[in-house]
């Protein structure tokens, strides 16, 4: 534990953090396989294992295709279950990441995010959880090592509500939030068990009075309506986003919404970001501000469930929008995010021009000159009306 | 659609589990049957090594002794016809007619 710089608060890395929410939800199990740059927190959690001041049952794994194996099948036999990775280790995760889901297994997952290969990279871009976007898994992004922590909480209530049982991945960026250290507020550990609660396995397959089949064959005949229940299921989740969002206010304090939105009530140009890059986005939107220019933010914190009708009512005034996405998804047609709220402002009748901006892949720096260009980009929009380049790669 | 959306809750448990043992008795895996065991119940020693290596479960035992086969469930892999001692070789696979 790092010295305390502030009265009530302790200095941590996100990893740190990170693993220390783990250890004061203290799963049953947890198997891991450490990545950069994600690594610290199977380390410390271990340690925490080993020390005994967890009741957690460690696997340690090959890899994390086992890692993955070896959460589902502890799920699915009725524990709560808790692990970590980062980039390539997601990738490698990738076919048990369906089953996990498709299983409806709350699983809790923290995604440090980093680059993916080729070339390789170690640092910080949204390729890894991007790509698992579709895998059914609700994903929560996290500014902050403070909303890192406080997301892991909240990920397993969302995960485990009844209305859900669908497994969640809490993201925040690698270096930038893993590795930062910051002054965070910690909660006490009755008060974590109190909000987290006791985990109630539903058709544990170690309850041998009450035998069950996970993995059965669905075919032609029955595999839609499992999908189709999915499909509900993570819908769901959205409400209940925001209901743990609140009540985690009412109780810590600080509370937390879909997304996030920053001067964006009276903006008429804004840019729409995840994670760590939104702190720097808001430092040119306060110079903006300072020169009289109506700039704002907005950021998503669920990502999976997509809430399209909130996000595009957030932004219907807003005259230019640019997307800045830190992922491409190699589809000649801008990034992740810019397609999903593209899509989500289609139902209004009169859109605001958006324009998709990818940056800052591989952990390059984004700068608050870089957020002040696309505001003046946005600016050049909305005066002339006419978008010059849809897509874009920005910082290059 | 509400209905309907109740009802497909409460006829697929959710995520795939099937939640009562037994189950696969109930799927019958007969009909993929290409090739059918016949039994000559004179030259069977009832040594039952048929019973132990079938995958389907599909040898019917009666005190101790072989009887049949379960054609609802066989699927007709011939294990039986090859695990059954050469000096006895008692099942035969003949090609299911139609």
């Amino acid at each position: 534990m790092a010295i305390t710089a502030i009265k009530g608060k302790t200095a941590l890395t996100g990893n740190s953090a990170i693993a220390y929410a783990m250890k004061q939800i203290n799963p049953d199990v947890c198997a891991a396989y450490p990545i950069t740059p994600s690594t610290q927190i199977a380390e410390e959690f271990s340690s925490y294992v080993a020390d005994g001041v967890v009741q957690t049952e460690y696997i340690t794994v090959e890899s994390e295709h086992s890692a993955m194996s070896a959460c589902i099948g502890a799920s699915a036999a009725g524990a709560r279950v808790m692990t970590a990775t980062s980039s390539q280790g997601l990738a490698l995760m990738w076919e048990m990441l369906y089953v996990a889901s498709g299983m409806r297994l709350p699983i809790v997952m923290t995604n440090v995010n980093r680059a993916l290969s080729a070339p390789i990279n170690i640092h910080c871009d949204h390729s890894d959880s991007m790509g698992a976007r579709d895998a059914g898994w609700i994903q929560l992004y996290s500014e902050t090592v403070q909303e890192g922590y406080d997301n892991l909480f909240q990920a397993m209530r969302i995960a485990e509500d009844s209305r859900v049982r669908i497994p969640a991945m809490v993201c925040l960026d690698g270096f930038i939030t893993s590795h930062a250290i910051e002054n965070i507020e910690l909660i006490g550990d009755e008060d974590v068990q109190r909000f987290v609660g006791e985990f109630k396995a539903i058709n544990p397959l170690l309850d041998v009075e009450r035998p069950v089949t996970y993995g059965a064959l669905a075919l032609q005949d029955t595999y839609m309506e499992f999908k189709y229940q999915q499909s509900q299921a993570i819908s769901r989740a959205k409400e209940v986003v925001i209901e743990v969002g609140k009540e985690f206010g009412r109780t810590f304090g600080r509370e937390y919404g879909l997304f996030e939105t920053y001067k964006l009530e009276d903006a008429d140009t804004a840019i729409v970001i995840l994670n760590s890059a939104a702190g720097t986005t808001k430092v040119a939107i306060d110079e903006l501000r300072a020169k009289g220019v109506k700039a704002g933010l907005l950021r998503p914190r669920l990502f999976r469930p997509f809430p399209a009708v909130e996000l595009s009512n957030a932004l219907k005034h807003v005259k230019a929008i640019a997307c800045l996405d830190r992922v491409d998804s190699m589809s000649g047609f801008g990034g992740p995010l810019f397609n999903d709220i593209r899509s989500a402002m289609y139902e209004l009748d009169a859109r605001p021009r958006i324009i998709s901006r990818i940056y800052c892949l591989g952990g390059r720096d984004y700068k608050v000159k870089d957020a002040i260009a696309v505001f003046d980009e946005l600016a050049n929009v909305k005066k002339t009306g006419v978008v010059d380049e849809l897509t874009k790669y920005i910082t290059i | 659609m509400v209905k309907k959306a109740n009802d497909i809750e409460a006829r697929f448990p959710a995520g795939g589990v099937i939640p009562k043992a037994g189950s696969a008795h109930d799927y019958q895996t007969g009909g993929w049957r290409k090739l059918r065991p016949v039994l000559d119940a004179a030259k069977c020693t009832n040594c039952l090594i048929c019973w132990v290596m079938c995958p389907d479960s599909a040898i019917i035992t009666e005190h101790g002794k072989m009887i049949g086969f379960d054609m609802e469930h066989c699927k007709g892999c011939g294990i039986c016809a090859v695990e059954c001692p050469d000096k006895v070789k008692a099942i035969k696979m003949e090609e299911e007619k139609s």
